[in-house]
């Protein structure tokens, strides 16, 4: 029952929009209501499919990348005195950089195809990931560490045994904002150059003023993006059994 | 009996200390805040002392310099003789909070001191006799915030006993339990000791707590702390806390602290 009040609401809005659509008689190509878009996704389902397909393995494969790059720069840092005098800077300097606006230059360099929106998922979730993991790891309870030290524990236990279980938490909250800006970096990509993928068939369907399956593609990519969220979310709550205070679940 | 292999015959007998002028302070603002002054204190092995003064006082301070956890400003602190220069699992520290890692079962909690010196692989059975020395055999897979209060710090004392401590400090680990579940461990707290014959070194803010565990309490005055009155506490255990020799000691430490006219 809970499960299906989400539902309900999107239900709510979307008989809103319908009747909305129907009572001011605007144009299809402006405004499509749902049950427009509906038959989109039916009648262009195999074309729908097939570009799905590719932004969904950019979507995939970004995150992947991008919270492994995260997580390891973070336990490096973490871990290296030297790693958070000479690279932090640069860090925190290049999150000042439009990343947006490198994406002509990721696509000059990689191509139209899946590398240049990898890569740009991957810049934009890198730095999120990389900041909330090393703030969880760094920020771990001087109790828990100074208990550690007095039982004998050396720095590598220190980092395993203590500052990793305790910083999940943290690299949680990273992730999940990752799983929500992948689809972002992938979109984005796509519209600066490529031949496929959600993003170009919504460029395309725009300039042909079908708008209704410019939506249909908008809903595909909601769809994958929740479903990311919520995959993300269920296995950091897995994880992270002893702190039962999941999105879904809230305390 | 679950007391076999953590009778006294097995373990070392309690740790010598001795506490050699020493002073410490903080720096706030550029300004040392001096919090412990010229502290002279000698403990013979076995003895329960109890530190008790003023909130705030320092006490708390002193039982880190003890447990190495920071080295003092002035003066040195002696361990069997020897200087001491940083932690070491024959000193383990019980804290006010019980401390346990949220993500560990208690029974995880309990194996961290023997993990951490990567015996635990032979010495699987200490955590278990631990456990049972505390009553929380049964709740060995339990995670910390399925525990009560007074769960949780038998869970703490069992983590710094499976060490085999030769000095177990207490900084107030009573002191959040609700007044029941006190008496009890107060109570526990004294077989524990007089069983395992280590040291023990305990602040507390309880006078009554004092005198009914410790076989000396020294009285600190306010900060910077200084050592007011040192009281032998010489009867025998189990105590009673209507005891009159207790009740007389503790109207002394009561006029000590200023607080004569109050009772």
């Amino acid at each position: 029952m809970r499960a299906l009040r989400p539902l309900g609401t999107v239900g709510g809005l979307l008989l809103f929009w319908q009747l909305a659509v129907w009572l001011t008689g605007v144009p299809p190509y402006i405004l499509p209501g749902p049950l427009a878009v509906g038959q989109a996704l039916v009648g262009r389902a195999s074309l729908l499919a097939g570009h799905a397909g590719i932004t969904l393995t950019e979507i995939l494969l970004g995150f992947a990348l991008g919270s492994l790059a995260g997580a390891l720069a973070a336990l490096l840092l973490v871990a290296s005195r030297h790693a958070r005098r000479w690279l932090m800077p640069v860090l925190v300097m290049s999150q000042a950089l439009p990343v947006f606006a490198l994406a002509p230059l990721l696509v000059l360099w990689l191509g139209f195809g899946l590398g240049s929106k990898i890569a740009m998922a991957v810049l934009i979730i890198f730095f999120p990931v990389t900041l909330t993991f090393f703030d969880g790891l760094r920020r771990t309870e001087t109790g828990w560490l100074e208990l550690a030290r007095v039982m004998g524990a050396g720095p590598s236990a220190m980092l395993w045994q203590i500052r990793l279980p305790a910083s999940l938490p943290a690299l949680g909250s990273g992730l999940r904002v990752a799983a929500a800006v992948a689809p972002i970096g992938a979109v984005v990509g796509e519209w600066v150059g490529s031949s496929g993928g959600l993003g170009f068939l919504m460029l395309h369907a725009n300039a042909r003023m079908q708008v209704d399956l410019m939506f249909a593609a908008l809903a595909i990519l909601a769809v994958m993006a929740v479903g990311l969220w919520w995959t993300v979310d269920r296995v950091m709550a897995a994880l992270v059994r002893w702190q039962p205070d999941t999105y879904q679940n809230p305390r | 009996m679950v007391s076999a292999a953590l009778a006294p015959a097995a373990l070392p007998p309690g740790m010598a200390l001795s506490v050699e002028r020493v002073s410490h302070g903080f720096v706030l603002q550029d300004e040392l805040l001096p919090v412990l002054q010229d502290i002279a204190l000698d403990i013979e092995p076995g003895e329960f002392v109890a530190l008790l003064g003023p909130s705030g006082c320092g006490k708390s301070t002193l039982l880190r310099l003890i447990a190495g956890l920071e080295p003092p400003r002035g003066g040195r602190i002696l361990a069997d003789g020897l200087p001491i220069t940083g932690p070491d699992p024959s000193r383990v520290v019980v804290f006010q909070d019980p401390t346990l890692y949220p993500w560990r079962t208690v029974w995880d909690n309990v194996a961290l001191g023997l993990e951490a010196r990567g015996i635990l692989k032979s010495q699987r059975h200490r955590v278990d006799q631990a456990l049972e020395l505390v009553g929380l055999a049964r709740f060995a897979s339990a995670l910390p915030h399925q525990l009560s209060g007074g769960m949780a710090q038998r869970a703490a004392l069992a983590r710094a006993l499976v060490n085999d401590p030769r000095l177990l400090i207490l900084d107030e680990p009573l002191g959040k339990l609700d007044s029941l579940t006190r008496l009890t461990m107060q109570g526990e707290l004294v077989s524990l000791w007089q069983r395992a014959g280590f040291t023990a070194l305990m602040v507390t803010h309880d006078i009554e707590e004092a005198l009914f565990l410790a076989t000396r309490v020294i009285v600190f005055s306010d900060r910077p702390a200084r050592i007011v009155e040192e009281l032998r506490v010489d009867r025998p255990y189990p105590r009673h806390r209507d005891d009159p020799e207790l009740v007389r000691l503790r109207q002394r430490i009561l006029e000590r602290l200023g607080l004569g006219g109050s009772w």
